[in-house]
């Protein structure tokens, strides 16, 4: 078989298996799956693009991820004008502050020669700043905090559309990423891994801590959708004549019908950055990507910056999760910072490149989608697994209760283990790298 | 005069105590993290893991002594089970190096490959932890809780401060000087420790004069293991066991033996304290604090709180950051054994 036979049939397979999820539980457990798979794949892309092309090891994956998500409420929630009133004023001042200190540090750096002299001052400046800073940021959050505590406790968003949050997403997480990359992209690979690995928990410790912007753990709900409402749909006209001639149950048709909606608007953005993407792989610009991979040091001999191309591949690729991190957000309908986790938002990812095949973009959609088919039913299969192991046994039997509630972490050794046999024995993963060579 | 000692108790019951302990429990996970970059080369993404997997089998095993009614008078049941969790840490730690890292080791992989290959390890290492013991919180501490007692300690001496140390602070204290005192002898004078830090330092010229590179390997991971699991006990015993915890763990731990130079025993110890002691000042409140030794009038009215406590983590980070920029060898040269 050839490798795009192979690759056909993959994807026939996947596609199969999201038909059988229809068809044995239900369509719209099968298009839930669906949707998330094409955020995942849009996620792995911008993995793949860091890790595939350039060889950056960056796990910072949440953090833009979360970053794209704050984006999406901030861009979405309407402004809650009460709480601009009462701490918006401070708010700004501390945020000139923040400026004045930047400004003033760079000043001393520009303007002084090297020294202890220097030293001094920049950490006097630093202080100075610090309680500057504070003496307008705590009443301003004090302020904010408390307005309307139970219901809003923020600042709200600016009540555009979500649909642009999709692309403020993508530039706040390449802002991020600018500022990451700029202070760590010279590190090793394993110290690039660490320090991206705490950037990430820093970016949600503060989206988690810092109320006024995000109300913190106490979540942001009921986003408003890019998509009509299930009981806007079930009471209007054309919809109920539409699932009329379906011979479908209208409630259920509008559940289905508001999740295709959410899947057209995925496809187009996952359709868009994987054109993108493939032309960028296969342009003077991929190659010389791939060059600085495999021999760094070649092609900065041969006049290419390599700093500068990885930053810029770095702030690409991170953009790319951020946008998937708003479209995410969008999905669910709230920010929720809880709920971000490094397995889950990172490693995941991870393991859907190495498995779909790195430097290869369609090998990225694929683990995108085969990697998180399997995430989500897992369980199903390692609850009928438990079931039946353990179907011999005596109904009451704690072992039996044990092994049936703990079936659901099985999908951590099933993800643990398919990333070492593919990397064992299969290590250029599903679809490996296309290298095209020119005798 | 009270007033500065009472300050002075206040400062200790709050911050050296509380540092102290943590810092420990740092410096054994960053001890494990630092041999096995200094033999193996790459950074295990999975030690986090296997602090965890140390720990509840210890935990399981206290259980079960406690079930038939083993105790260890005034000290926790936990240290008798403990040998029994590090054991079971060593085997499934050589078990994975055989199946999975050896592999790479004779392909002479990139450090990368390895790197993933530990992420993988964690999370089957993740998965096994939860699916035996579960998500939730355990606590195992049992026997005396106390050394000295707030009220107690302000009987004996007359301050209106007290101070507390729990019996699990002391014990991880002295457990740390133990074991930090036995690896390095063994590092300095036996014959095992001397080719482990020849192979540390240079892999041909140790290999040239006849060590055995697979023993060195076997030796440092199940040092490593040992290591996590008194660690991960002893952090359990202080404040509880938790799965995602211990995950979470990983990050002040790797960031302690970057601080310190990574490869570097004693750097490891020095960042677990530098660690420990930076989260803990920096978001300490020091509003009573100041309010003794401030003259009349002149006491602060706010907490007094540099970053709030929600920040622990990303003080470590910071700090992580900041040296990797400025000194990427770490605060005492690393890279290898010494």
């Amino acid at each position: 078989m050839t490798q795009t036979t192979k690759n056909f049939v993959y994807f026939a397979i996947m596609a199969g298996l999201l038909v059988a999820v229809g068809v044995i539980q239900s369509w719209s457990v099968s298009l839930s799956i669906f949707n998330l798979c094409l955020i995942s794949a849009v996620m792995a892309l911008g993995v793949n693009m860091q890790w595939g092309y350039a060889g950056l090891f960056n796990v910072g994956m949440m953090g833009f991820a979360a970053i794209g998500g704050v984006a999406a409420m901030l861009v979405s929630m309407p402004p809650v004008t009460a709480a601009w009133a009462n701490g918006g004023g401070d708010l700004m001042m501390s945020g000139l502050m923040v400026v004045v200190t930047v400004l003033a540090i760079i000043l001393i750096l520009r303007k002084m020669p090297k020294g202890k002299k220097r030293n001094y001052t920049i950490a006097a400046a630093v202080i100075a700043g610090y309680f500057l800073i504070r003496h307008f940021y705590d009443p301003a959050v004090g302020a904010i905090e408390s307005t309307e505590a139970a219901k809003y406790g923020y600042l709200g968003g600016l009540g555009m559309p979500i649909l642009f949050s999709w692309i403020i997403g993508g530039l706040f997480a390449a802002g991020a990423a600018w500022l990451i990359g700029k202070i760590s992209l010279g590190l090793r690979a394993d110290y690039l891994a660490i320090a991206t690995l705490g950037i990430s928990e820093i970016v949600i410790a503060i989206l988690k801590n810092e109320d006024w912007l995000t109300r913190g753990v106490k979540n942001v709900t009921g986003l408003p959708r890019p998509v009509p409402y299930e009981v806007d749909l079930q009471a209007s006209e054309w919809f109920i004549n539409l699932s009329a001639t379906f011979g479908a149950d209208p409630i259920e048709a509008s559940s289905i019908f508001v999740k295709l909606c959410y899947t057209v608007l995925f496809m187009v953005v996952l359709g868009v950055i994987l054109y993108l993407s493939e032309r960028a792989l296969n342009s003077p610009w991929g190659r010389m990507m791939r060059a600085i991979r495999d021999r760094r040091d070649a092609a900065s001999a041969m006049g290419k910056d390599v700093k500068a191309r990885h930053l810029q591949i770095f702030v690409i690729g991170s953009a790319v999760v951020g946008i998937a991190g708003a479209m995410l957000t969008t999905l669910d309908g709230q920010f929720t910072p809880g709920t971000y986790n490094p397995l889950r938002y990172t490693f995941l990812i991870w393991v859907m490149v190495i498995v779909g095949g790195s430097g290869n973009n369609w090998g990225a959609v694929l683990g995108g989608f085969v990697i998180w088919f399997l995430w989500v039913e897992a369980e199903p299969i390692g609850l009928f697994v438990m079931e039946v192991v353990t179907s011999g046994m005596d109904d009451g039997s704690a072992l039996k209760a044990h092994l049936i509630e703990s079936a659901a972490h099985m999908r951590m050794i099933m993800m643990g283990s398919i990333l070492l046999l593919v990397m064992r024995f299969s290590p250029k993963g599903l679809m490996p790298e296309v290298v095209r060579h020119h005798d | 005069m009270e007033d500065i000692l009472n300050s002075i108790i206040l400062l200790a019951n709050f911050v050296i105590v509380p540092g102290m302990t943590y810092g420990s429990q740092l410096a054994l996970g960053a001890l494990g993290v630092t041999l096995i970059y200094g033999i193996l080369r790459f950074s295990n993404f999975a030690h986090g893991e296997t602090m965890a997997f140390g720990t509840m089998i210890t935990i399981m095993v206290t259980w079960f002594m406690q079930s038939v009614g083993i105790s260890f008078g005034p000290l926790p049941t936990a240290l008798l089970a403990l040998p029994f969790g590090a054991a079971a840490a060593v085997a499934i730690v050589l078990f994975s190096d055989r199946v999975v890292y050896k592999y790479y080791r004779e392909k002479k992989s990139n450090a990368v490959f390895f790197l993933i290959a530990s992420i993988g390890i964690m999370f089957v290492m993740n998965g096994i932890v939860r699916f035996i013991i579960g998500p939730k919180e355990q606590r195992f501490a049992d026997g005396e809780r106390f050394i000295i007692k707030a009220r107690e300690f302000k009987q004996m001496t007359g301050l209106s401060e007290g101070l507390t140390i729990k019996m699990t602070q002391g014990l991880t204290v002295v457990i740390t000087i133990i074991v930090v005192y036995a690896l390095f002898r063994f590092l300095q004078h036996s014959k095992m420790g001397r080719a482990m830090r020849a192979y540390s330092d240079n892999e041909d010229l140790a290999l040239l004069s006849g060590i055995n590179p697979e023993k060195v390997v076997k030796i440092t991971w199940a040092i490593a293991a040992v290591l996590a699991t008194i660690a991960g006990v002893l952090y359990g015993l202080d404040k509880s066991f938790k799965p995602f915890t211990y995950f979470q763990l990983l990050l002040p731990i790797f960031a302690a033996a970057i601080v310190g130079g990574v490869g570097n025993p004693i750097g490891a110890i020095l960042g677990g304290f530098v660690i420990a002691f930076s989260e803990v000042t920096v978001t300490y409140a020091y509003k009573k604090f100041l309010k003794y030794l401030a003259p009349e009038g002149m006491e602060p009215d706010s907490l007094m709180q540099l970053l709030s406590t929600d920040y622990k983590f990303a003080v470590s980070f910071i700090i992580l950051v900041v040296v990797l920029l400025v000194r990427p060898t770490g605060i005492l040269k690393g890279r290898v054994l010494e």
